[in-house]
């Protein structure tokens, strides 16, 4: 048993995630409260890792690792940590953290806190406070046990204090990576050919709220009359009523406009982190307790067909 | 193929959500189906119509709301319908998975889907604690899972439209974030019909597990910011925005 933060990196195309400097710097406050050392733990080939702030970077390195694969990342990671046994693990509740974390936990009998906004030391024990219910509810734990694994949204801390040149150390993989049952097969690329949202000053985006296929028709124009690009949330996206190349957050695309309307969109965690930083963010929705009103700069607990209709006659 | 769809009510967040104690207080609230729990469904019927099978649905009863989900899967393609009746509302995720995996393990399926995730699991998501208890595989993130073979072809989803494809042997746990086309509609009168005529199987809750958390509070975020509020009309709202976006220089 150490009191060692291990924080588990993400990469894409040999790039390092922004949730994977942004834990590291964590890592590092925690691990000072804690008395122990800041560990990046990169699993994957081809990819350079001397590029943390860590007291130590752990390097699996195998061909057969460099695509996310869920098998063999959980493999490689559930027996990295039984051999070393950190006091806490850091992974990104993302697409593919997503896979690791609670998987983890079931295996090693560590208590696993999703959703962490924040972690810290209090007393000795590690407290983790949880955003739940879209954003709607804060909750706090306290993790038991002499390890645990604390899941983080991507976005909760600043990445720079992540950013370093540690060594890595270089390790073949602890487990067997012949007889998996899960095998990657191809890569897929986004499809091209529509408007790039990520390129665009000024969108309108809409949610849920917008309620049918046969209202985007009001969107678009109104998004044509501010010479904005229409994007949205993903709901919008799975009911088939805008193609995926629209779609901002978590599972979508990144983007920071100089203005962003948005219509009928809650606010959870997901929409947010692709969005968040846009310069100017104003919000339209009927519930007044939508958690995009404790993000947007502007908001109005509005019916957004009435507010659209008559910003289309002002324009 | 044998699927097996793990299905969860949870409150729904478009209502109000008092808190009580450390928790939502599940008395004065809406229960509604995972919306994952949508597409999960509707990627095991797309695997049934495509090669043959069996869909059943399965749920922990947590508050004694389950039916209602239930039924609507019917309606919308399962065959089967199971309930652990477990009227524990505060069980973690880790506790539920147990029970599940302990009705699951008899039933031999091919495939167990869960939803991506749920907005109200603290302690982690199901899928992938199911599929350690079941010793298999877990796939999460998914797009599109076909059958082929005594295997699956899954799509995997990273981000912007990017992706993965990925063979995974059967049986395996996929945590299912939309099927390849929206999800069936079910129209009321089916529903009801099947509510009078659908039976429900019943199983004990068994096994023991424990996410290993304690709560010390659950309340709405403390928030360090907040939108200026437009108030008026929707036509002064309107106004508003409009000359708030001119006096920027954006339209
Ligand atoms: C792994 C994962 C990845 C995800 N990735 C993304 C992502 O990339 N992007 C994303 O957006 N989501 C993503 N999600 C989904 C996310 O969790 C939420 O479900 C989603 O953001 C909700 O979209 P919404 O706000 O449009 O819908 P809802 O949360 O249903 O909100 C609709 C809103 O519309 C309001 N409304 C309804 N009618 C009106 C009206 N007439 N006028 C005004 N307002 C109205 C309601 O009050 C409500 O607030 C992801 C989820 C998972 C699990
Ligand atoms: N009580 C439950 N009964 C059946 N399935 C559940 C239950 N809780 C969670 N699940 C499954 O796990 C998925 C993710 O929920 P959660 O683990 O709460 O994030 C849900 O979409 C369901 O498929």
């Amino acid at each position: 048993m150490s009191n060692d933060v291990f924080v588990i990196t993400e990469h894409m195309d040999g790039k390092f995630s922004d949730v994977s400097f942004e834990m590291m710097g964590k890592a590092r406050e925690l691990a000072s409260a804690l008395g122990g050392q800041a560990v990046a733990v990169v699993v994957g080939g081809g990819v350079d890792a001397y590029v943390f702030a860590s007291d130590a970077t752990i390097h699996v390195d195998d061909a057969a690792l460099s695509n996310f694969n869920p098998e063999a990342y959980g493999k490689v990671i559930e027996a990295l940590v039984k051999e070393k046994s950190p006091k806490v693990v850091l992974i990104g509740w993302t697409i593919t953290g997503m896979d690791i974390a609670a998987w983890l936990s079931a295996r090693t009998g560590a208590p696993c806190a999703a959703y962490a906004k924040d972690v810290c030391v209090e007393d000795g024990a590690l407290v983790v406070s949880s955003q739940v219910y879209g954003g709607k509810l804060t909750a706090e734990v306290v993790l038991e046990g002499d390890m645990a694994i604390v899941a983080c949204l991507a976005g909760s801390f600043p990445a720079e204090a992540g950013q370093g040149s540690t060594v890595a150390t270089v390790t073949a993989t602890p487990v067997d990576l012949g007889s998996l049952k899960v095998k990657f097969v191809e890569a897929i690329k986004p499809a091209g050919g529509d408007v790039d949202i990520t390129a665009q000053t000024k969108l309108v985006s809409v949610g849920r709220g917008i309620g049918g296929k046969e209202n985007i028709e009001l969107a678009e124009e109104l998004a044509e009359k501010l010479g904005a690009a229409l994007s949205c949330s993903r709901p919008v996206v799975d009911a088939g009523w805008l193609p995926r190349t629209r779609q901002v957050g978590k599972s979508g695309l990144k983007v920071k406009p100089k203005m962003y309307l948005m219509l009928g969109i809650s606010g959870a965690p997901e929409h947010l982190e692709g969005m968040k930083s846009a310069e100017l963010i104003i919000a339209v929705n009927t519930d007044k307790k939508a958690p995009i009103f404790n993000v947007a700069h502007y908001g109005a607990t509005a019916d957004l067909f009435e507010v659209a209709e008559e910003m289309l006659e002002l324009l | 193929m044998n699927i097996v769809v793990a299905i969860k009510h949870i409150p729904s967040i478009a209502d109000d959500l008092p808190v009580s104690g450390n928790n939502v207080d599940f008395d004065s609230v809406d229960f509604v189906m995972n919306e994952w729990d949508e597409q999960s469904i509707e990627q095991a019927v797309l695997i049934k119509e495509a090669v043959g099978g069996t869909v059943t649905v399965i749920g922990v009863d947590l508050i004694e709301e389950l039916d209602n989900a239930l039924h609507l899967a019917l309606a919308k393609g399962a065959d089967k319908a199971v309930k652990i009746t477990a009227d524990e509302p505060g069980a973690d995720s880790h506790m539920q998975a147990k029970w599940l995996a302990e009705a699951i393990k008899g039933m031999s399926p091919d495939m167990v889907f869960a939803g991506v995730q749920a907005s109200n699991d603290i302690d982690g998501q199901i899928g992938p604690i199911l599929a350690a208890y079941l010793d298999m595989p877990y796939i999460g993130g998914t797009s599109s899972v076909e059958a082929s073979d005594g295997s699956a072809m899954v799509v995997k989803e990273f981000a912007g439209g990017a992706g993965a494809k990925y063979s995974v042997g059967l049986p395996f746990v996929a945590g299912i974030q939309a099927a390849p086309k929206p999800p069936r509609y079910a129209p009321i009168s089916k529903v009801r019909q099947i509510a009078q005529t659908a039976t429900i199987d019943k199983v004990e809750p068994s096994g023991d597990a424990s996410g290993r958390l304690s709560f010390k509070k659950m309340a709405p975020p403390v928030v360090t910011g907040h939108a200026e509020m437009i108030e008026g009309s929707s036509k002064e709202v309107a106004a508003k925005i409009v000359e708030l976006i001119k006096s920027k220089g954006l339209a």
